[in-house]
């Protein structure tokens, strides 16, 4: 006979009310795992997306992620031209807030040439840029569909396609424009200004700068070699893709994971609080039946069990819970919540442990009761 | 009336129990010899603060006497270093108790609260309940097996209660205010039911009572003074 079953169907709409609890918890140390993943993952999905082996940039900077990096044009040319480079492309990032449908958009426009490395990987509705101006693919989350025109500096671009799960790691939804494009809006200024700088016989710097150039490597090429090779240039510098990996997830998302991370630190403790007083409280409740209990012969194990068993189940009702709600708001959330199953079996397995050191404090005030408390009414 | 010749079941033998040292030192029993034989229903009577219940639990193995010797059932307890576990297994195995309230577990319903005793005696739970509902049945509260202690009457939850207390057939029954919660009608009724099982079971039945309503349904009484017997308990 399983007592903890049996008690927790007694009091089931207690014991419900208690889990439901424990989840909107849980779901919030879900949504923090989910978000940190969709962080991280947002960020390496922009390094990852042009299948690049090296990252070519300006020397001394760690761009284009970490750093601003600013080279010439011409040097994918160079870089094309190295023995055991297949494919080379130059790429261009930048942040721009638009107005659309009355609203701002914050999108980060990516400039890229056709036909080379840089553009959307898969453009799930809708077909690639196809015309060398004033054609965009955009994330789904920026809200554009198909046929929507937006103005970016002094041109109106049509969106003909559209990607998923593009975004940087601030959460700013892709705009794919084609590399002329992005170094117009680089260096284009507002008509005004424009008319100063002439009246000052300014002529303008050159537009035909890029943030990097990337490149693919032959199967049969060694990437540190080509990168060895780049570094000799003085003004530029290279990294290999694990490089500007690590790079990003180090410099660009080590302080939101240091803080998600304590946060979660923080709810799981209090989660681990919550747990240990709701047990010593359901204990407490029971101690003249666990008085009776011992009185009438149950070895200590059948009360740790009623105990141990209790925690455990309210763990992982409010865990499945949890999982349940997190699952299905996830989508509402602002920035991307990315909840990978390891997450969920970490969270399960801190939780039992959770569980089980927090019913401690109920098992050491159950174990303490006098069986003589029973008798005398 | 008790076969006088009945198999001695309880034997203390000078059993004194104090708490505390020194200027806080309470004497809760000095002295106590007490002797009960299977089919005997005997009482406990005495004030407040008298070392009734002290006595019960001692005969109850929940705590041990500061000196003198006690026999239950012919095995010496509290010798030859018993453990914990091995006073849980006496309860278990040789008495059954009966509360003022009956105690019963209110998550579980009349016969696993029986079942549930006997289980923990190593029955197999179908063999558990076949034999709590026998019990309940003989009770006459079988026809309230399935419902759950709060919706039981008071005469009804002691009957179970009685019931649990009988399941692993003990030798010792121990009852604190066994008809305390019971008018005056059903407390005959359950006193008359005691009295027949102790018969039946050739068990002994000591039970602490302040119901005077009651005195004749024992073979005989004891008072309690002070932490002493003031007599070898008196035939009613």
């Amino acid at each position: 006979m399983n007592l903890a079953y049996r008690d927790v169907r007694h009091n089931l709409f207690r014991f419900v009310l208690t889990c439901l609890g424990l989840s909107l918890l849980m779901a919030v140390v879900l949504a923090m795992m989910g978000i940190y993943n969709g962080l991280v993952a947002d960020a390496l999905n922009i390094v990852r997306a042009p299948n690049a082996d090296l990252w070519v940039v300006e020397a001394g900077r760690q761009g284009p992620f970490a750093e601003s990096s600013k080279i010439p044009g011409e040097t994918r040319d160079a870089v094309a031209r190295l023995h055991g480079v297949s494919d080379a492309g130059s790429i261009t990032y930048q942040t721009v807030e638009a107005s659309f449908s009355g609203a701002t958009l914050r999108l980060y426009i990516i400039g890229y040439e056709r036909g080379r490395p840089g553009g959307p990987d898969v453009v799930v509705e809708g077909r690639g840029i196809g015309q060398s101006h004033f054609e965009a693919v955009a994330d789904r989350k920026s809200g554009l569909v198909l046929g929507d025109r937006i103005a970016l500096g002094r041109n109106r671009f049509e969106v003909v396609g559209l990607v998923e799960d593009a975004m940087n790691s601030g959460g700013d939804p892709v705009l794919f424009v084609t590399l002329a494009d992005a170094q117009t809006l680089q260096s284009q200024l507002a008509p005004p200004a424009a008319r100063v700088q002439s009246a000052r016989g300014a002529t303008g710097e050159s537009g035909d700068t890029v943030a990097a150039v990337i490149a693919r490597v032959d199967a049969n090429a060694d990437v540190d070699s080509v990168a060895r090779t780049v570094r000799q240039w003085k003004h530029l510098s290279a990294m290999t893709q694990a490089e500007q990996e690590d790079l990003l997830v180090r410099s660009v998302v080590d302080r939101a994971r240091r803080q998600i991370g304590l946060f979660l630190g923080i709810l799981l403790t209090v989660s681990a609080v919550v747990i240990a007083l709701i047990i010593y409280t359901m204990t407490m409740e029971k101690l003249k039946q666990i008085a009776t209990l011992k009185l009438i012969g149950a070895p200590d194990r059948t009360i740790i069990g009623l105990i141990v068993q209790q925690s455990i189940a309210l763990g992982a009702v409010g865990w499945g819970f949890g999982l349940m709600l997190i699952l299905l708001i996830k989508d509402y959330f602002p920035r991307r919540v990315l909840l990978e199953p390891i997450n969920a079996a970490a969270l399960a397995g801190i939780i039992l442990v959770v569980c089980i050191l927090a019913s401690g404090l109920g098992i050491r005030a159950a174990l303490r009761v006098d069986p003589a408390t029973a008798i005398g009414g | 009336m008790a076969d006088p010749q009945g198999r001695l079941i309880i034997d203390l033998k000078a059993i004194s129990k104090h708490y505390g040292e020194g200027a806080t030192r309470v004497d809760a029993l000095r002295g106590v010899d007490l002797e009960v034989r299977s089919g005997e229903v005997v009482a406990l009577l005495g004030p407040s603060g008298s070392g009734k219940t002290t006595l019960l639990n001692i005969i109850g193995c929940i705590i041990d006497p500061t000196e003198g010797r006690v026999w239950l059932d012919g095995e010496p307890v509290y010798e030859n270093r018993w453990l914990r576990d091995d006073l849980r297994r006496l309860r278990l195995d040789k008495i059954g108790f009966i509360f003022q309230f009956h105690n019963l577990l209110p998550f579980l319903d009349a016969k696993d609260n029986v079942a549930l005793v006997l289980q923990l005696a190593g029955k197999s739970a179908g063999e558990a309940r076949r034999r709590a509902i026998e019990l309940l049945d003989y009770l006459e509260v079988g026809n309230r097996k399935d419902a759950m202690p709060a919706l039981l009457s008071g005469g009804e939850a002691q009957r179970v209660a009685i019931a649990r207390a009988l399941a692993n057939s003990p030798r010792i029954i121990l009852a604190d205010e066994p008809t305390a919660a019971l008018d005056s009608k059903r407390a005959g009724i359950v006193m008359d039911l005691l009295r027949k099982l102790a018969a039946e079971q050739d068990a002994c039945i000591v039970a602490v009572t302040h119901d005077e309503k009651i005195y004749d349904r024992f073979d005989r009484l004891f008072h309690l003074r002070d932490g002493r017997l003031e007599d070898r308990g008196s035939k009613v």
